[in-house]
């Protein structure tokens, strides 16, 4: 069973290696030729117009000294990129992207596998549990983020009067910096770890129960098949939740934008190339370098999670 | 296909829980003990419903689950309660939890505010056009790169990879600066153009459709059947609930999608809703329009909360695929 399991590779890994699943017809490669561009094409046309040029494009305008609107730009060359990297924007843009992305992935997937341990328990009601818990990921960002600021309101949110409850001011969410990133993070955890939960569930679900069963008939306890068994033989699905949860984590933009408007304390790399150009200063080409910037980390994280799924993860 | 492992689920029964046995069937002695449960293993199988059986079952089994669907629940039922309260029930330092009466004011004020009847419209129809022409694509794609023969399928592949990769985000001064310059700015097509391409969809489906066993297709090919009708007499209809899950997964994100309908529009006849419910916080944004925002909020979540609630299943389903086969 192991042998026909990894007979069928990875998706990520396999691309680039041909995969010869039949004998050759000579004759109709050539109509297969035609009959692929024409089912193929018109996506990767748009894919092409709308999802490369644009980097393409945002290399371009990233060397220009240019405000949106304007007729007229200078070229700069790298003058943008000196500017980001030379003022403190780039610390804190930076830094703060790095806190965003790492706890929010952190925390929805810790929490979602808890979920879904507990929704893997063999009790009635874990269906709609799980629909509910998954609920959050497919609601509006600003929606949600409209109740959530409603809730942390200073004055008359629920969470206010808790604290007063117990004696306690509610702090300022939204004047402090270091708490906005706090407050957005928590309601990006909770929007997000049910997704967690429910892929961790499918993985746990998919487990060789006859593994698992002999384990047990060995006298390994449930943590201990916790640790040695569920957790590797998940590494797929964890693998696979570390990138879909990075990506969107660095795409967040929903919840930034109508919690904390004016990214005080909460400006990403995105959150601060989109206020860059379509807030009050107008510098397109400032925002693009940023673009090109978050776009070369994006590189360099998928390259090395191409490299470390081809050695590391568990595959049957 | 012998690539087909016994644990992957059957494309056949993928609607349903996925491996028969996986969920439903308790072993004797499991019952109380959930997989991974920081306890020993009970010795021996406890009386059904001793004492200690069913505080463990309460404990490890309905404790948890019943905290996490309140940890969802109750904020959106507290913006459900809270659109229904007048500003003297919110500015208030007594929390209260009721609303007086089924006060539909708020609802009324957050239409005549702003034209939210324009904005649902002008969502229903980015939505539906966007999805539909985007799940389209998305098989032609998929099953192109799966079924047909072409020379740099796995390069396009990795493209297609890459562009999954590349947050929207990234293309929206570009994109703006290339849509502004058609004439697209503050029109519905401008809003719809750049999202069809979808990578996503194409990637979901093209691992679904590795996973279909080759002999269904090896005999509609016998039987003389062309791509076109391989793709939707056979590979299609046992792909319902992947293609349901694309669909859905596209409905939903054309529904909140916001950064780029809030750049792209900037004025109310041409804005979805989730850009008009910016534009309705801009004018309730202070303690009084607490109750507005929540109305406003109630209407751009509740339409795909009841998508969701119908259609759930397929979502869970794809999800699963994608995750366990990926």
């Amino acid at each position: 069973m192991t042998r026909l399991l990894t007979d069928r590779p990875p998706a990520v890994a396999e691309a680039g290696k041909a995969s010869p699943r039949r004998p050759r017809w000579s004759g109709r490669t050539r109509r297969d030729f035609f009959v692929f561009l024409a089912l193929a094409l018109p996506n990767l046309a748009l894919i092409a117009v709308f999802t490369y040029l644009p980097l393409i494009n945002n290399i371009y305008y990233s060397t220009l000294d240019w405000t949106l609107g304007s007729a007229s730009a200078t070229v700069v060359g790298l003058g943008n990129y000196i500017t980001f990297f030379t003022s403190p924007d780039a610390a804190n843009v930076l830094g703060t992207t790095a806190v965003f992305t790492l706890v929010t992935v952190g925390g929805s997937m810790a929490l979602g596998l808890l979920v879904a341990l507990a929704l893997n328990s063999k009790v009635r009601g874990t269906t709609f549990a799980r629909s509910a818990v998954f609920a959050p990921y497919v609601l509006s960002g600003v929606g949600v983020g409209l109740v959530w600021l409603f809730i942390f309101d200073p004055g008359y949110g629920v969470l206010a009067w808790l604290l007063r409850g117990i004696g306690q001011q509610s702090p300022q969410w939204i004047n402090d910096p270091q708490l906005s990133l706090v407050m957005v993070i928590l309601v990006y955890v909770w929007k997000n770890l049910g997704y967690c939960a429910v892929v961790f569930l499918a993985g746990l679900q998919s487990l060789p129960q006859d593994v698992m069963e002999a384990a047990a008939l060995d006298g390994a306890n449930g943590f201990r098949r916790f640790v040695n068994m569920s957790l590797p033989l998940l590494s797929p699905t964890t693998f696979f939740l570390l990138i879909t949860t990075m990506l969107s984590s660095l795409q967040a933009f929903d919840l930034i934008r109508i919690m904390t408007p004016l990214g005080n304390g909460t400006s990403t790399l995105i959150y601060e190339a989109y206020l860059q150009a379509f807030g009050a200063f107008n510098r397109a080409g400032y925002s693009a370098a940023i673009s090109v910037v978050l776009f070369a980390i994006l590189l360099i994280i998928t390259v090395l999670q191409l490299r470390f799924v081809e050695r590391k993860v568990h595959y049957s | 296909m012998s690539t087909l492992s016994p644990v992957s689920p059957n494309p056949a029964t993928t609607g349903d829980s996925p491996a028969p046995g996986a969920g439903g069937a308790a072993e004797p002695g499991e019952a109380a003990a959930p997989e991974g449960a920081v306890t020993e293993a009970p010795p021996r199988r406890p009386a059904p419903f001793s004492r200690a059986n069913l505080v463990q079952t309460i404990a490890g089994g309905y404790l948890p689950l019943i905290l996490a669907t309140l940890v969802v629940f109750l904020p959106l039922l507290w913006m459900l309660l809270s659109s229904f309260k007048q500003p003297g029930e919110i500015i208030t330092m007594d929390l209260k939890l009721l609303p007086d009466s089924v006060n539909l004011e708020n609802y009324r004020t957050a239409m005549t505010t702003v034209p939210f009847g324009q904005f649902f419209m002008n969502s229903l129809i980015v939505t539906a056009v966007g999805s539909t022409v985007k799940v389209i694509l998305a098989i032609l794609t998929a099953y192109a790169l799966v079924f047909v023969r072409f020379p740099f399928k796995n390069a396009i592949f990795v493209l297609i990879l890459v562009a999954l990769m590349v947050p929207p985000q990234v293309s929206i001064l570009p994109n703006y600066i290339l849509i502004a310059g058609m004439g697209g700015k503050n029109t519905l097509w401008g809003i719809i153009l750049p999202g069809l391409g979808t990578a996503f969809g194409t990637f979901l489906l093209r691992q679904h459709f590795r996973t279909l066993p080759g002999s269904i297709l090896e005999a509609a090919e016998i039987d003389g059947a062309g791509h076109w009708r391989r793709l939707w007499q056979v590979v299609v209809p046992v792909s319902v609930p992947s293609i349901a899950t694309v669909a859905l997964v596209t409905v939903v994100s054309e529904w909140n999608d916001y950064i780029w309908p809030l750049i792209i529009t900037d004025r109310p006849e041409t804005m979805t809703l989730p850009v008009g419910l910016t534009l309705l916080q801009n004018s309730e944004g202070n303690g009084s329009g607490w109750g507005i925002l929540m109305a406003g909020a109630v209407l751009v979540i509740v339409p795909i909360l009841l998508v969701f609630a119908a259609l759930q299943r397929y979502i869970v389903a794809g999800l699963t695929q994608g995750s366990v086969t990926g």
